[in-house]
Order: C-alpha cells, then sequence, then structure tokens
C-alpha cells in the first residue's frame, strides 16, 4: 500500500485517497474552435508514462483537498508532492528498470514529457520530498 | 547428482533460432496475443517468413498471470461478435492445435446484489440470447442449486438476489494455450524469439521499415504491435498515442483443495470472483488498483478487499489460506473495449487495450488482427474496435455490462 504525504494531513495510508489521473491537463482555452481529433484528445488521450510521472490524488476521506504528486510509475516511489496549481518540480531521478524482466534499457523515450501548461525547470513553494516520510519502496 | 542421471528432456516446443536480418512482419510481444496473431498469418495467410519478438520470456507477461476465465456474455453487439467468435474458436482450439489445454466449460455466473444489478442482468441475458450467445436468468435458489458453496442468505450486506449464468463459459490453462499456439507456429516455421526487446522504429517517411532491437535491427515489411501494458510505451517509440492507461492488475491463489467449487462465480458488485483451479486451488481477482503502475504488483489492500468479499459469499473459504499473489500490467482503455486495427505510421498495426479481460479474446484477437496485418484492412469483427472510435464517439461502452471485466 501506498503511503501518501497529504499537504495538509501529512502520511496517510493509500486507502484514504481517490486517484485522479495525469496532472496538468489544462481545459481547452477556445473550446468552440476544437476539431474532433482534438476533443478526442483533451477527452480520451492521457499521458502513460513508463517512469515519473505526474498525477492527481484527492484526500477523499481526510481533508477532501487535490493535490499533485510526482510518483515513478515502476518502483511506485513518490518523488514529490505539491499543491494545485504549481508548476511540476524538476526532477533527476531516473526510472529505475522494472524488476523481472531482462530490459536494462531506460526509457529515453517515455520520461520528459512534461505536461502542457508548465514548465520543468522552475520548484514551486511548498513541496514535500517525500524521502523523508515514505518508507523505502513505499508499497507492502 | 550429475546430468547423465536426469532424464531425458522432454522434446521442445519450439526452437530460439537468432534473429534473421529481415522478415515480411514482425510482432511485437510474445504473449497470447502476438503468439495467435503469428498463427493465423501463417495458417490462414501464408506468411511464414515472421517474427514473434518478446523481450523477456515467452507469454511471461499478463498471459502467464490472468484467471483464465473464458465467457463472452458481453452487452453490446460488437463485442458479443467477437468474444462469441473466440469463445467458437476456444471450442475446436484444442483439436487444430493437437494439443489439450485443458479448456473446461464449467459455466460462468454474474451475481446480482442489488435492484440495479438485476435489471441490467436480465437486459444483458436479453441482449445476449438476441446475439445467438448462451445465457440464462437464474434466481437464487437455482444459483444455490448450481453451487452449493454460495452464501445467498439474507443476513449479509449485499445478498444475492440472482445471477446470469452462461454454461459454455468457463476456464482453460493459460500457459498451455501460449504453449500449444507456439508450437504450431514453430512448425509453420515462424520464427519466436524471446530475451528479444524492441527499442525503437526504423521509419522510411511515415512508414515504418524496421524495428531496433537488443539483438541488432530487423527490417521489415509490417508491424504488428501485441504489447499489452507497454502498448504506450511502443506507440511513444514509433511517434503516436494512444488512449491507454496502464494499471497493476492482481491476482491470488489458496492451497490446493478438493473440488469444492464447480463452476465460476464473478460479483462486480461486491468486487471478487473465484474459480477453482484444475490442481484445486482457488483463484482469485477483482478490479484494477487504481494507480497507474508498470511495476507489477498492487497494494495490498486490494487483496485485502476480495477476499473479504469471497468469504462473505463462500463462508467455507474462511479456512483458506492464500498461497501467493502476483499482479500484471494491463492496458486498459475508458470504454473497457479493446483498440485493434490501423495506426498514423503506414504498415504499422496495433492490437491492445484488452486491459483487464483478454485471454478469453485471444483466439479472435489473433485470427482478426492477423487479417488486419495480411490485407492492411480491418476484418469485419475488429472494424469497430479501431482507433478512430475515439474521434467519432462510435465508443463500445462495456462497463455496466463488465465492471469487473475478466
Ligand atoms: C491478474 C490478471 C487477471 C486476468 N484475468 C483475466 C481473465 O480471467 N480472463 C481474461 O479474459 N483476461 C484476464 N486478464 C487479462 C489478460 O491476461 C490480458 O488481456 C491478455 O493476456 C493480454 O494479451 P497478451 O496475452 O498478449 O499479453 P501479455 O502476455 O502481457 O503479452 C505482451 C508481451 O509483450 C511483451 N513486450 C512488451 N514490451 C515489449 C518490447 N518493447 N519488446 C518486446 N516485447 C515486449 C511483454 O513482455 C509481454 O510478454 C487478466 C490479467 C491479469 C493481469
Ligand atoms: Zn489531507
Amino acid at each position: 500500500m501506498l503511503l501518501i504525504s497529504c499537504p495538509n494531513c501529512g502520511s496517510r495510508d493509500e486507502t484514504e485517497f481517490h486517484y485522479g489521473g495525469q496532472a496538468h491537463v489544462p481545459y481547452p482555452e477556445n473550446p468552440n474552435e476544437l476539431n474532433d481529433r482534438e476533443w478526442a484528445e483533451y477527452l480520451f488521450y492521457r499521458d502513460n508514462t513508463k517512469g515519473t510521472f505526474a498525477e492527481r490524488w484527492l484526500h477523499s476521506t481526510g481533508c477532501r483537498q487535490w493535490f499533485n504528486m510526482l510518483r515513478d510509475t515502476v518502483t511506485y516511489d513518490i518523488q514529490a508532492v505539491y499543491p494545485m496549481g504549481a508548476p511540476r518540480p524538476s526532477t533527476a531521478v531516473p526510472a529505475a528498470p522494472e524488476s523481472g524482466t531482462a530490459s536494462l534499457a531506460a526509457d529515453s523515450t517515455t520520461t520528459g514529457t512534461t505536461a502542457p501548461s508548465t514548465s520543468a525547470t522552475s520548484t514551486a513553494p511548498g513541496i514535500t520530498k517525500s524521502g523523508t516520510t515514505a518508507p523505502e519502496g513505499a508499497t507492502k | 547428482m550429475s546430468t547423465h542421471q536426469l532424464p531425458e528432456h522432454p522434446e521442445f516446443l519450439w526452437h530460439n533460432p537468432e534473429p534473421k536480418s529481415s522478415y515480411d512482419a514482425v510482432i511485437v510481444g510474445g504473449g497470447g496475443h502476438g503468439l495467435a496473431t503469428a498463427y493465423f498469418l501463417a495458417k490462414n495467410h501464408g506468411m511464414t517468413n515472421i517474427a514473434v519478438l518478446e523481450k523477456g520470456w515467452l507469454a511471461g507477461g499478463n498471459m502467464a498471470r490472468n484467471t483464465t476465465i473464458i465467457r463472452s456474455n458481453y452487452l453490446w453487439d460488437e463485442s458479443a461478435a467477437i468474444y462469441e467468435h473466440a469463445l467458437k474458436l476456444w471450442e475446436i482450439l484444442p483439436e487444430e492445435l493437437e494439443y489439450d489445454f485443458l479448456f473446461s466449460q464449467r459455466g460462468v455466473m454474474n451475481l446480482a446484489h442489488t435492484l440495479g444489478d438485476v435489471r441490467e442482468s436480465i437486459r444483458r441475458v436479453g441482449a445476449n440470447k438476441l446475439n445467438g450467445v448462451d445465457a440464462e436468468w437464474l434466481e437464487p435458489d437455482q444459483v444455490k442449486e448450481l453451487c452449493p458453496i454460495l452464501n445467498i442468505s439474507d443476513n449479509i450486506r449485499y445478498p444475492v438476489m440472482g445471477a446470469t449464468y452462461q454454461p459454455r463459459a468457463g476456464i482453460a490453462k493459460h500457459d498451455h494455450v501460449a504453449w500449444a499456439f507456439a508450437r504450431k507456429c514453430d512448425e509453420l516455421g515462424v520464427d519466436i524469439i524471446q530475451n528479444c526487446e524492441v527499442t525503437g522504429f526504423l521509419k522510411d517517411g511515415n512508414r515504418v521499415v524496421g524495428v531496433k532491437t537488443n539483438r541488432g535491427t530487423i527490417n521489415t515489411e509490417k508491424v504488428g504491435l501485441c504489447a499489452a501494458g507497454h502498448s504506450s510505451v511502443l506507440a511513444e517509440m514509433a511517434g503516436f498515442r494512444l488512449p491507454i492507461q496502464s494499471h497493476p492488475l492482481q491476482a491470488l491463489v489458496s492451497e490446493l483443495h478438493e473440488p469444492v467449487h464447480p463452476t465460476v462465480v464473478m460479483s462486480n458488485h461486491v468486487h471478487v470472483y473465484v474459480s477453482q483451479a484444475h490442481k484445486g486451488e482457488l483463484v482469485m481477482g477483482a478490479g484494477v488498483d487504481s494507480y497507474n503502475g508498470y511495476g507489477q504488483r498492487g497494494s495490498f489492500h486490494v487483496i485485502e478487499h476480495q477476499m473479504a468479499a469471497a468469504v462473505e459469499l463462500f463462508p467455507i473459504f474462511a479456512r483458506a489460506h492464500v498461497l501467493r499473489t502476483w499482479g500484471g500490467i494491463v492496458d486498459t482503455t475508458l470504454d473497457a473495449s479493446p483498440i485493434m486495427g490501423t495506426t498514423p505510421v503506414d504498415n504499422m498495426f496495433v492490437n491492445c487495450g484488452w486491459g483487464t479481460g483478454g485471454f478469453k479474446g485471444t483466439p479472435a484477437a489473433g485470427l482478426t488482427f492477423a487479417h488486419t496485418i495480411a490485407t492492411g484492412a480491418p476484418h469485419k469483427l475488429n472494424k469497430p474496435f479501431a482507433l478512430e472510435r475515439f474521434e467519432t464517439g462510435a465508443l463500445i461502452d462495456e462497463h455496466g455490462a463488465a465492471a469487473v471485466a475478466h
């Protein structure tokens, strides 16, 4: 189980949270101008990153607030927790190879996809580095 | 013990050739779908100068991790057509592949626990019958008759209010299915290449002309992607996106027990499904872990939850033990239906998005995807499942009928 550090409540079990998928997907600025392809992208297409992924979580049985998180989708390590609206923090943590496969290749193709509307360079205020709160592996 | 004291090694089911420098078609992914596709390419379309490239070992992905439920009682016409075709193929494949992979048509029951469930179930039985899929509605006492260990009393949180039943549904031995396809592929001249990871694609303009692998570059006329949980990763290498999210999906087995469970029972509402494997293990599963994940493992509370549901429905399971749990990486779509067809890259085809329920579809996925690769055009059964549906809005929304979609 993930141990997630809510910015308002501190470390809580994953069972208190609700997953919200990819973060930083803005509502189309001019919805009337979108063609079918662009609507499809907005409605149905999300990044499916293998490696560090910016995603939304809701602390549904606690403070009921949304926040963003950077998590490695292979190791499940939580790398940063940051407020909604803040840009994606930069991380230099490489994706770990998947256990149990012959693959050693770093997924250069899947990392570094910055979400629209953020700059990956600035570090937002209020970022919690989760290394202090999440145990190694973060899952049991 | 020295080797000469060991019994003779049984015959290998397939060879492990070195990759050639070029093929007429390359299938990426040596799970059930990749192997079935290669088999039908060779058998139905005479394409034998082809290879299946697998980054790990043959059928070590979801093919080795699924709970083997086979059924075709889906709600919508498009789904019923392809899953029912698959079921008909399952019925003849042991003979065709000359391999008894223990396909056991012991029936599948989908329980109803609320009035909403009851209405949806009866509607689905009607839809199934109109589509030529065997389906029945069972009242609670009929449920009990078919599966005596089920608790149908009123004093549980979600009493059993009835069930749909598909008698021709069942289970099979998943690894043997893969080996059966692999042996036939090998006999037909297909190269099955393990430990061969595709790391990129060679393109001439918008046309794919080869694959880069950890064992060198391989030229090819056509590429068929059958990479299940890694489909997005491969699509990104090729330069296009897929509307897919990869999630962990877990399952578990108990120790061996004498036969107590004669059928397959699924419950969307309390979220568990259970069958008893041929050897005697109770096999259980439920829904995906909520977060995206490529780790082939999930969170323990998901296991705990499904066991609580199982013990309430089957009180005798309270004394069974969990022997092991595991996880796979499933490629889910928003309408819970697969994606098959052409891609934005010429001569590259994709078969993915089977998510939590693609084992049952293996033969039909292989048959129709082989047609698409060989002819460059959709098969009538996979046409509605093309990538374009997310643009046209013609979704095939199976969530209602298949919330626990195995
Ligand atoms: C726990 C669990 C329970 C399930 N239960 C059921 C069920 O009861 N009934 C049902 O119908 N379905 C079930 N499913 C779903 C079913 O297993 C899948 O839909 C189906 O196996 C997917 O097709 P496949 O066999 O080809 O996938 P896989 O076996 O996963 O094959 C994909 C292959 O592609 C390979 N690959 C990936 N990337 C590369 C690369 N770059 N280069 C080379 N190779 C690559 C992988 O290593 C893998 O072997 C379940 C799945 C899980 C995880
Ligand atoms: Zn909180």
